[in-house]
């Protein structure tokens, strides 16, 4: 199969001026992402080096990956998609899958195997949550405290964050039920391998919410991934969750008086989808580029740029040093043996089902 | 008298009665006129009308379920939704027809979307089978019945199946009852559990701080649209500048400068502290609650109370102040019973230009108001961008229109629209 498209391919590429296979595919690139220090390291990584290959391609940027799932459905009801390559979370892609709103791949006819000709699937192994998804870094939600404003003792578990009598002050949590409805079970008492089952459940909810209830009246929610290192460093806050990246450059790039707790950080997926009914000339280059941003060497090369782990087992010995602050970035990853001690796994299939109620719940809660 | 009746109708110089001649004129200038708009209410129509049009007839719209689930819905027509009996193996199998299709077609979680709105829990069990049942054999593999209860027991809930024969219409006032916090049962409107009641609340929320923002604009730019009117120009000029300058100013860069500001490490915290009105330990919360959306809203608004109040107090002549006073009126008299009564269409203007500014307003409740003080508009915009539930976002615009709407014609009642004047 893949070796009669790769021969047609040859033929058509032979018989026709090369001009002709430059019409197959589309010359503009509309890329979606996250905006901030992640879109730069993606710019750099992958779109730089791919515009460089490619004369006369262009690619442009859109920072709507927060509203991609609304977005796209309403590009979809409209029936004019117009971009090529979305980033979302994973929970998203499969939500978007889902929804038939994401094209299904074959990942290892899409994507480029291992240096060493590990399949894709296999290099990726279990990231591959949902088939319209193709992971590019693991990040995980965590903690920051300032050292300075903690006194003493410093933070050691997560469920310091609802201890207020140890460490009074405010904290950041993020304005959605996920990870934070399982870190307050978890610190009233349910093992770790039983929390979804607790959560399954109407009392498990109840169980959670007033947990959190506890701690309510000093937590500031926050929903950009910004908000905590700045509410941290303005004293604001004394601890509070985001994604490790975050803090990292808030750390080593500020220099601001941050310490990490890595006590059961959940870890989640970030990567792209291509939206589902693209013209054909514009899928070939999304899918094109989707080769190359995501093979082995691209994905290692972001790490030089920010402190997500890269999703391919086959990139991560070569993770090297910080481009411009020259540190290793290895301790830095969020699955760092030392790091990765008490690690919460996030289920997706669970959320996926379950996500509309609990939202609804939470968002009522919140507002109560 | 006589020489009319005489000669019938007055006609023009062709020989057509005048009457008819000059509507004709008219109807001419007319059309001219409304050539020359044409180009704008096509705009206004295309760009505006149709589109708000198109969201809030989402409010109604509920074909999907029928879209979807078309064999399951006639199945339906003959159960009894009172019984204490599931629906026969008939439902059972058109529903696992209309799911195999669904499930090819992805659509089967946009069904179950919709349904969990209504009853909490349908979506994972519409989730769950519709990732099973496309590998199914739908044309053999019976008792369906068994085979789904076995797949997911939420089939055998007698309230699932109320619930999709509930909603089985293709219109439904059920985004509009969430809105208020009622739901379509069974057996007619009930009022949703306590834990899921908000919008009513978020509604009431919405209404009292604006006005009490529209409030607090009227008393601070009372003043200051005084003093631009009667100050020498030269000094209204610099404060005309003063009053603008923030206007012209992007609304996100006031928004954070109020958050560096008013925050518990911020710059009035800090100078309470230092000047020992507050303890270090005790600071002010000023933001993330209501206080803080008043202050940066009514701060935000400020212009639009200023500049209408501002023009009609330019109208008002200075004579009449003084002849009132010459008159033997004290001071407080002469503006409360002369100046004062001339400036309030400017009042009116500047209030509901506030007021109906406010109670949409979204960007700055999101940033400093935590989660006491946001609004209505800050759960449309979630219902819109995250959660996906348009049609319940769409009830609560046109809920917030009817209201705006009405307050506005009672306006009309109260004060006169034609006691307003913007410029």
């Amino acid at each position: 199969m893949k070796m009669t498209k790769l021969s047609a391919l040859a033929m058509t590429t032979a018989l026709i001026a090369p001009a002709a296979f430059a019409e197959d595919m589309a010359n503009e690139l509309t890329l979606v992402s996250w905006g901030g220090a992640y879109q730069d390291s993606q710019n750099k990584a992958y779109v730089e080096p791919y515009l460089a290959a490619n004369e006369g391609v262009s690619a442009v940027w859109d920072e709507s990956s927060a509203e991609a799932v609304a977005k796209l459905r309403a590009m979809n009801e409209a029936g004019n998609v117009t971009w090529d390559l979305v980033d979302v979370v994973a929970s998203d892609a499969m939500r978007l899958c889902d929804e038939g709103l994401a094209a299904e791949l074959d990942h290892d006819a899409d994507l480029a195997a291992a240096p060493d000709g590990t399949p894709a699937t296999e290099d990726f192994g279990d990231l591959l949550v949902s088939e319209c998804f193709v992971p590019q870094i693991v990040y995980s939600t965590t903690f920051g405290y300032r050292t300075d404003l903690v006194g003493a003792e410093a933070p050691t578990s997560v469920c310091d964050i609802f201890d207020l009598a140890k460490f009074p002050g405010k904290r950041s949590l993020q304005k959605r039920p996920i990870d934070n409805m399982e870190w307050a079970l978890y610190c009233d008492g349910v093992a770790k391998e039983d929390l979804y089952d607790v959560l399954g459940t109407d009392e498990g909810v109840t169980r959670a919410l007033n947990k959190l209830d506890t701690i309510k009246d000093s937590v500031v929610w926050w929903s950009a991934g910004a908000e905590t290192p700045q509410l941290l460093a303005d004293g604001e806050v004394v601890m509070g969750s985001t994604f490790n990246g975050r803090l990292f450059s808030a750390i080593a790039e500020q220099n601001q008086p941050i310490g990490m707790l890595w006590d059961m950080q959940s870890f989640d997926l970030d990567g792209w989808i291509v939206p589902a009914g693209l013209p054909a000339d514009r899928k070939a280059r999304a899918m094109d580029f989707l080769r190359f941003a995501t093979d082995t060497q691209r994905l290692a090369d972001q790490a030089a740029y920010i402190s997500y782990g890269p999703a391919r087992a086959s990139s991560a010995p070569l993770v090297g040093k910080h481009a411009v602050l020259g540190i290793e970035m290895a301790p830095h990853m969020p699955t760092d043996p030392a790091n990765s001690g008490n690690v919460h796994t996030y289920d997706y299939e669970w959320w996926a089902d379950n996500r509309d109620d609990l939202d609804a719940k939470f968002q009522a809660w919140l507002l109560q | 008298m006589s020489d009319t009746t005489q000669n019938g109708p007055v006609l023009a110089a062709d020989g057509t009665p005048l009457k008819r001649s000059l509507a004709k004129a008219l109807r001419l200038q007319k059309l001219r006129a409304l050539m020359l708009i044409a180009p704008l209410l096509l705009f206004i129509l295309v760009t505006f009308i149709l589109p708000v049009g198109d969201m809030l007839f989402r409010s109604v719209d509920n074909r999907i379920v029928q879209e979807v689930l078309p064999k399951t819905v006639d199945a339906l027509e003959s159960w009894d939704p009172d019984s204490s009996e599931l629906p026969d193996e008939a439902v059972f199998a058109a529903l696992a027809v209309d799911m195999k299709a669904a499930a090819e077609l992805k659509v089967h979680t946009r069904v179950a979307k919709r349904l969990n709105y209504e009853n909490p829990g349908m979506s994972s069990v519409f989730r769950k089978s519709g990732r099973k049942i496309g590998k199914w054999d739908v044309e053999n593999d019976g008792p369906y019945k068994e085979r789904l209860i076995e797949l997911d027991d939420g089939w055998a809930d007698l309230e699932l199946w109320r619930t999709i024969k509930t909603y089985s219409g293709t219109r439904t006032a059920g985004y509009f009852l969430n809105a208020v916090d009622l739901k379509l049962g069974a057996d007619g409107v009930e009022v949703r559990p306590e834990t899921e009641r908000i919008y009513n609340t978020m509604l009431i929320r919405t209404m009292r701080m604006s006005l009490i923002i529209t409030f607090s604009c009227i008393m601070l730019g009372y003043p200051v649209a005084w003093l631009l009117a009667n100050l020498p120009t030269r000094k209204a000029n610099l404060l005309m500048i003063l009053v603008l300058l923030p206007f012209w100013t992007s609304l996100l860069v006031r928004t954070s400068s109020w958050k560096i500001l008013l925050q518990q490490q911020g710059v009035i915290n800090d100078v309470l502290v230092w000047i020992g009105l507050v303890a270090d330990d005790n600071r002010l919360v000023l933001i993330n609650n209501e206080l803080g959306t008043i202050i940066a809203m009514t701060h935000i608004l400020l212009p639009f109370m200023i500049l209408p109040m501002y023009s009609v107090m330019q109208t008002i002549q200075p004579t009449y102040l003084r002849a009132a006073k010459s008159l033997g009126a004290t001071n407080w008299t002469a503006f409360w019973r002369v100046y004062f009564p001339q400036s309030v269409p400017g009042i009116g203007a500047g209030s509901i230009l506030v007021f109906i500014l406010a109670v949409g307003y979204y960007i700055t409740p999101a940033l400093v108001g935590g989660t006491k003080g946001t609004f209505i508009s800050n759960l449309i915009a979630y219902h819109i961008s995250t959660s996906g539930n348009w049609g319940l976002g769409a009830a609560l615009g046109s809920i917030l229109l009817a209201v705006v709407l009405l307050l506005y014609w009672v306006y009309d009642k109260i004060v006169g629209i034609d006691n307003v004047k913007l410029g």
